[in-house]
C-alpha cells in the first residue's frame, strides 16, 4: 500500500495527541493553570494538525463534512464523529483546568473513555479492510492503542517535566507504556510473517484448479492508480533495515532517555532528555507508519503478477 | 446511505463473462472508456495523455494470462470490471455515502457530488474495480452503464452496457441474476458460472465462465497430413493415381 504522508502524520500525531490527552484526564497532575495550558495545549496541537493533515489527501477536502455522515458504517465516519465528540469533554476538563484551576474529574473520565474510543475507531479505518492481511488483524487496535499510550506517556513526560513538574514514578511509567508498545508490536510482526493470505491468484481469477496462473500481458502499459496506491511494494531487505531503526527510535531510545531522567537529578538535563525521547517516538512512530504500509499488501495485486497478497 | 439495502434487490443486475471466449481484442475496454467519459457524469479523465507517464481512469480492464505449465498451458484473456456485490465492502466503508447500492437493480454507483476521494472504497474493493479519477479528484467505476440500460432514447437493442454490445466475440453477456430464465442465469447454469476471490465475502453478482476444457485426443498435425495423405491413396481415381506416381519416386 502506498504510504502517504498525510495518513502517516495523522495517525502519528493524533495517536500521541490522544495518548497525552488521555493521560491528562487521569488526573495524577496538580491542575497548575500553567501546567494545564502547556500539556492540554500540546496534546491539542497534536490532534489538530493530525486530523488538519488527513484531509490534505483528499480529493475534495472541502467536502470533509460529508465524511460525518456515514457513522452507522463506515469507521472512517466513526473516526471523524468520535474527534469531534472528543472535544466536548475536553473542552469541559481544559475550562475547570485552566479557569478554577480544579480538575473536573466527571469531564476527566469523560474525556479517557472518548480518547480510547477515537484511538480504537482510527484503528479500525485499516483492521476493517478486509483486502489488507497486514492490517485485517486483531493486532492493528491493539498496536495504535499501545501506540498512542506509549507516544502520549513519553509527551507527558516532556511536558511535565518541562514545567516544573519532576516526579519520580513518571519515567518508570512511560517505560512500561514503551515496552508494552514495543511487545506488541514485535507479535504484530511476527504475525504478518509467518501468515499466508487466504487468496491467491487461483482464487482471485478462479483459474486455480488449471494450474499456476501468471500475468503476460498487463491491462496497461504505464502504472496506473491501482499499482501506485496499492501495488505499492518495498524490497524485504529494506524492511528489515526500518524495522531495526524504527525500533531504536520508537523503544531503545526513549527508553534510555526515561532512565536517565529516572537516575539523574539534574534539572535541565532531565528535560533535555525527555526532550530527545520525545522527538526520538515520534521520529520512530512516523517510521514505524511508514513502514505498516509499505509493507501491506493489497489482494489486487493478484492480478498483476503476485502469487499471494 | 452507505449501509447496504436491508432486503435484497428485487432485480440483480450484472455480467457473464465467457473465459473460453474472450479473445483480448480489448474492445470492450475502449468502448467502455469512449461512453462512459461522454456519459452522465462528468468525463473519465486521462492525465497526460499523450506524454510519458501516461494515467487515466478506466472503468474495466482485460488481463492476458497464462494458466498452467508446458503444453497443457493456455493463454486466457480476463476482463475485470466491477461485480456489483451484494455484500459491497466498498459501500459500507464510504463515509460520506456517496457510493451506495441500488434497492432496485442492485447496481453499485458513486455520487460524485457527494464524494471526498478518500480513496477508502477502492481500499476495500478486493478486485481493483474502482479507479480514482486524478483531474475530478473523484471515485469512478463501472456504473453498469445505468444511463445505456434504461435510456429510452436510444433503440432497445442497444439498451445494454457498452462493453456488452461492443464485444464482437459475444463473451460479455448481460442480465438479471434473480429472474432463473433470465439469459444469464441460464447460461451460470450450464457452464459453471463462478465468483472471483468467493474468500473475501463479497458475494459478486457478476459471474465468470470458466474456459471449456481442451480437446486431448485430437490428432497432432502432423498425424493429420499423414492420415491426409493414405486417405487420398486410398481414394482412387485421378488424385489416387497422380499420388502413386509420384510416391514412386520417393
Ligand atoms: S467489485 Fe469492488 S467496487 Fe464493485 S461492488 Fe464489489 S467491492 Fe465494490
Ligand atoms: S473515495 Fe468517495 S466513494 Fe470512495 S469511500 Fe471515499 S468518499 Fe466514498
Ligand atoms: S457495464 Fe458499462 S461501465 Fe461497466 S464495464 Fe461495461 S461499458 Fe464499462
Amino acid at each position: 500500500m502506498h504510504p502517504a504522508y498525510s495518513i502517516i502524520f495523522f495517525t502519528t500525531l493524533s495517536g500521541a495527541g490522544y495518548g497525552l490527552l488521555f493521560l491528562l484526564s487521569l488526573g495524577f497532575l496538580p491542575a497548575d493553570r500553567l501546567l494545564g495550558v502547556a500539556s492540554l495545549g500540546l496534546s491539542a496541537a497534536m490532534i489538530v494538525v493530525g486530523l488538519l493533515s488527513s484531509t490534505f489527501h483528499l480529493g475534495h477536502p472541502e467536502r470533509a463534512w460529508r465524511a460525518l455522515t456515514q457513522w452507522r458504517s463506515s469507521w472512517l465516519s466513526r473516526e471523524g464523529c468520535m474527534a469531534i465528540i472528543t472535544f466536548a469533554p475536553m473542552a469541559w476538563l481544559a475550562y475547570d483546568w485552566l479557569i478554577h484551576g480544579t480538575f473536573n474529574s466527571i469531564a476527566g473520565t469523560l474525556t479517557a473513555i472518548c480518547c480510547v474510543i477515537t484511538v480504537y475507531c482510527t484503528a479500525m479505518i485499516y483492521g476493517s479492510v478486509k483486502t489488507v492481511r497486514h492490517w485485517n488483524n486483531g493486532y492493528t487496535p491493539l498496536v495504535y492503542l499501545s501506540f498512542a499510550l506509549a507516544t502520549g506517556g513519553v509527551a507527558y513526560l516532556f511536558v511535565a517535566f518541562l514545567m516544573g513538574y519532576s516526579y519520580g514514578w513518571m519515567p518508570w511509567h512511560a517505560i512500561v507504556a514503551l515496552v508494552i508498545a514495543w511487545v506488541i508490536k514485535a507479535i504484530y510482526w511476527r504475525h504478518v510473517d509467518n501468515g499466508r493470505s487466504i487468496s491467491d491468484a487461483g482464487t482471485a481469477t478462479g483459474l486455480g484448479y488449471m494450474g499456476k496462473v501468471k500475468l503476460i500481458d498487463p491491462p496497461h502499459s504505464e502504472e496506473n492508480y491501482l499499482l501506485k496506491e496499492m501495488g505499492y511494494t518495498i524490497a524485504r531487505k529494506h524492511a528489515h533495515k526500518l524495522r531495526g531503526i524504527s525500533v531504536v527510535l520508537c523503544f531503545v531510545l526513549p527508553i534510555l532517555t526515561a532512565i536517565l531522567i529516572g537516575l539523574v537529578q539534574i534539572e535541565l538535563l532531565q528535560v533535555l532528555a525527555a526532550l530527545v525521547g520525545f522527538a526520538s517516538v515520534i521520529a520512530g512512530t512516523l517510521t514505524v507508519r511508514w513502514l505498516y504500509f509499505a509493507e501491506a499488501k493489497h489482494t489486487v495485486t493478484l492480478y498483476y503478477g503476485a502469487e499471494r497478497a | 446511505m452507505t449501509s447496504l439495502p436491508l432486503t435484497p434487490s428485487a432485480k440483480r443486475l450484472g455480467l457473464v463473462i465467457d473465459l473460453d471466449i474472450c479473445v483480448g481484442c480489448q474492445a470492450c475496454v475502449v468502448n467502455c472508456k469512449e461512453w462512459n467519459t461522454g456519459g452522465y457524469a462528468a468525463p473519465l479523465s486521462d492525465v497526460n495523455p499523450y506524454g510519458a507517464e501516461t494515467d487515466g481512469a478506466w472503468l474495466n480492464r482485460v488481463h492476458a494470462l497464462e494458466v498452467g505449465e508446458g503444453k497443457n498451458s493456455r493463454t486466457i484473456h480476463f476482463p475485470k470490471s466491477c461485480l456489483h456485490c451484494d455484500d459491497a465492502p466498498c459501500v459500507t466503508a464510504c463515509p460520506t455515502g456517496a457510493s451506495y447500492k441500488r434497492q432496485d437493480d442492485g447496481i453499485v454507483l458513486v455520487d460524485e457530488s457527494k464524494c471526498i476521494g478518500c480513496g477508502l472504497c477502492a481500499w476495500s474493493c478486493p478486485y481493483g474495480a474502482r479507479e480514482m479519477d486524478l483531474a475530478g479528484g473523484v471515485m469512478k467505476k463501472c456504473t453498469l452503464c445505468v444511463d445505456r440500460i434504461y435510456n429510452e432514447n436510444i433503440p432497445e437493442a442497444q439498451r445494454q452496457p457498452a462493453c456488452v454490445n461492443t464485444c464482437p466475440a459475444s463473451a460479455r453477456h448481460f442480465g438479471d441474476f434473480n429472474d432463473p430464465d433470465s439469459n444469464v442465469s441460464e447460461m451460470v447454469r450450464e457452464r459453471g458460472g463462478y465468483d472471483l476471490m468467493p474468500e473475501m465475502g463479497t458475494r459478486p453478482t457478476n459471474k465468470y465462465l470458466p474456459p471449456r476444457a481442451k480437446q486431448q485426443d485430437k490428432p497432432s498435425c502432423v498425424g493429420s497430413e499423414t492420415a491426409a495423405s493414405t486417405q487420398v491413396a486410398a481414394q482412387g481415381g485421378f488424385l489416387g493415381w497422380l499420388d502413386d506416381i509420384l510416391s514412386m519416386g520417393a
